[in-house]
């Protein structure tokens, strides 16, 4: 029948557009992950120049555990975002409350100069930071990198809760206080309760920008708290090493770990109540 | 004991220049069902928000059970609150949404357990403590809001517009079951509709708002019959309305000239001279083919339609205004471009002070 055949001809076509969005997105994936994949490959290379592939060894990630102290700089780069990681998930939380709830002068040139930090090219917020720390006369160390990489993480912290809170029901609050509990029950009982997804997005994006961060970890680090990055950058000046293939393949593993616990976190907290934070009280 | 468990005196409410609640005067008796109905915009919520403390009045102040609440914050206060929008806890079941006025109050757990068993059995609701907010219907979450106000034990129940987000059916069938939770637990509800309907058959006394200020606070069936003002009657049911001059008054009997012709009807309170309107509802509404003694209204009969349970005739007077007449039966004896007189019964008609 016509109408029959017009339909079948119909799906025929969607499917054949079905089958080339594939072929594109798979395209896509490979121009992202053909080089992480290279550097996991030569980082099992038996060859030290990685020119060309001369057989399996783990010899590099022996390595790496054994003569070289770039565990160590690992260390202080998880440390260092960790620690930024808090602090600007608590100001940039604190601070998104304070910008989306309350009304006051200027508020909408604070909010807008959220920006400034995230426009700046990084050299720029990394020469000041610099200059700060220096007129301030305060030594370079692991305070100052903390400080700094707090200070480009809590802008994005901000405007990702920010958007939370804007989008969030006020009366569920006001149904609390309505049923007797005081601003601060409230507080840890429903409104952090309901944020927590958010903080985690904050927290992620967080760490995952101090962790590879480069530039303004290069200007603030000092000579005792030189992060992973800052210190595969000095290397790498002087030629490719698959030491450093091995150890940035384990950073990949770090992160796909992070994003997997990540996501396996949020799709918990959707499921599972929150109601144990209660016990807290 | 107070006289009344709530009481507004000369309450204003500014929102920067806007000016919400103007001069409110408000009396609600221990027990009663009062409604707040009006049009949007008009303050009822406002009025909720102060008494629930969310909201602080510009000036004037707010009793409740005879003690000022301005001091008290929204969590001290003997009153409680269903949301239109339910506010539920979404990160919480059906069970710890109920608990969480007791929960907070620290009452020992055994007791929590019983005394949400007993809310769950009064709202029907048995077998949902585990679920989760977004797994109800809208008519159970607004029975899990009803119940978790309702665990406190409140002293009045302030509900806003809490039956506006379901439809027709089952809000006829939570009217009923509201209507019975607030006998059998002898709570003051103080409810906010703008479905006047809802209003009539729930309320025990309405004030019906306008702007701001309450044009008429009465039982339903005295706001219906008799309208203080133009706008309830207007905004309550349909009317008929006439504007005049009080020109003799004598025997309780008023003589209007109205801009459409001679009437007359039952007064008391006016003074002859003064301006006035006349509300006739439609169902009241009379017509003959001849003048009337004291009446000289005379229209054409514009159509007849029917309107669900009711015949309806429009009859267009000399300035175009449409009276209507609403009869159960069809009025056989007329029919388009008649010509006719209208009157009524002087005690079915309502004097308005202009
Ligand atoms: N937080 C606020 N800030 C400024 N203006 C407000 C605020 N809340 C209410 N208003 C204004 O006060 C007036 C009364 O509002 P309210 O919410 O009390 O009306 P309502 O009678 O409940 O109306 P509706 O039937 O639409 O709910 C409106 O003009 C509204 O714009
Ligand atoms: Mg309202």
């Amino acid at each position: 029948m016509a109408g029959e055949k017009r339909l079948s001809k119909r799906l025929r076509k969607k499917r054949l557009w079905g089958r080339v969005s594939n072929v594109y997105a798979f395209l896509v994936y490979l121009f992202i992950y053909v080089p992480i994949i290279v550097m996991v490959i030569y980082s099992f290379n038996d060859q030290k120049n990685n020119y060309y592939w001369n057989g399996f060894t783990t010899e590099w990630y022996e390595k790496l555990f054994t003569n070289s102290d770039l565990v160590g700089y690992l260390g202080i780069s998880l440390i260092v975002a960790v620690a930024a990681t808090i602090i600007s998930v608590i100001i940039g939380t604190i601070g998104a409350l304070g910008l989306v709830r309350f009304e006051f002068k200027l508020k909408s040139v604070i909010s807008n100069s959220l920006y400034i930090p995230i426009v700046v090219p990084e050299v720029v917020l990394g020469i000041s930071l610099l200059m700060l720390f220096e007129i301030a006369n305060f030594p370079l160390g692991m305070t100052t990198m903390i400080l700094s990489h707090a200070t480009f993480c809590i802008p994005f912290v901000v405007i990702i809760m920010r958007g939370r809170i804007a989008g969030m029901d006020l009366s569920i609050e006001e149904a609390s206080m309505d049923l007797g509990a005081n601003r601060l029950i409230t507080f840890f009982r429903v409104t952090l309760p309901l944020l927590i997804p958010g903080i985690m997005s904050g927290a992620f994006m967080s760490f995952t920008l101090s962790i590879d961060d480069v530039i303004i970890s290069n200007f603030v680090a000092g000579p005792y708290a030189t992060t992973l990055p800052v210190k595969i950058l000095s290397m790498v000046k002087t030629g490719l090493s698959p030491e450093v293939n091995a150890l940035t393949t384990l950073m990949v593993l770090v992160l796909l770990v992070g994003i997997l616990i990540n996501n396996a976190v949020q799709a918990l907290l959707k499921k599972r109540a929150l109601t144990n934070i209660k016990s807290y009280f | 004991m107070a006289e009344h468990i709530v009481s507004l005196k000369k309450v204003n409410k500014f929102f920067g220049d806007n000016h919400v609640i103007k001069d409110l005067n408000l009396d609600i008796n221990e027990g009663e069902f009062l409604t707040l109905l009006g049009p949007s915009g008009c303050g009822k919520t406002t009025i909720l928000r102060m008494v629930a403390g969310f909201e602080d009045a510009t000036n004037g102040t707010i009793e409740v059970q005879g003690e000022r609440v301005e001091d008290k914050e929204a969590y001290e206060r003997d009153v409680n609150t269903v949301f239109q929008s339910y506010a539920l806890f979404p990160h919480m079941t059906v069970f710890d949404n109920i608990a969480y006025g007791l929960t907070v109050k620290k009452v020992p757990k055994s007791e929590i357990t019983r005394r949400v068993k007993e809310m769950l059995e009064l709202v029907q609701l048995m077998g949902f403590e585990g679920r989760k907010p977004d797994m109800m219907s809208g008519g159970q979450k607004q029975r899990v809001a009803i119940a978790r106000a309702l665990i406190n034990n409140p002293k009045v129940l302030l509900l806003d517009e809490p039956l506006g987000a379901l439809d027709l059916q089952l809000r006829k069938q939570m009217q009923i079951e509201l209507k019975r939770l607030q006998k059998q637990l002898h709570i003051t509800f103080v409810y906010v509709t703008h479905d006047q309907e809802e209003a009539m058959t729930m309320s025990d006394r309405i004030a019906v708002m306008n702007g701001g200020v309450i044009e008429h606070l009465a039982s339903p069936d005295e706001i219906y019959k008799a309208p203080k003002t133009r706008f309830v009657a207007n905004f309550i049911g349909e009317s008929n309305l006439f504007t005049g001059k009080l020109e003799s008054l004598e025997n309780g009997i008023g003589g209007v000239a109205t801009t459409l012709g001679k009437a007359k009807l039952e007064l008391s309170g006016f003074e002859p001279g003064e301006e006035m309107h006349i509300c006739v509802r439609p169902e009241v509404m009379k017509y003959s083919k001849e003048p009337v003694d004291g009446f000289s209204l005379r229209g054409t009969v514009k159509n007849v339609i029917f309107v669900g349970a009711q015949y309806r005739t429009l009859v267009t007077m000399e300035d175009g205004y449409d009276v209507k007449i609403n009869r159960v039966k069809q009025n056989k004896d007329l029919k388009e471009g008649d010509d006719i007189y209208l009157y009524w019964e002087p005690d079915d008609a309502t004097g308005i002070k202009a």
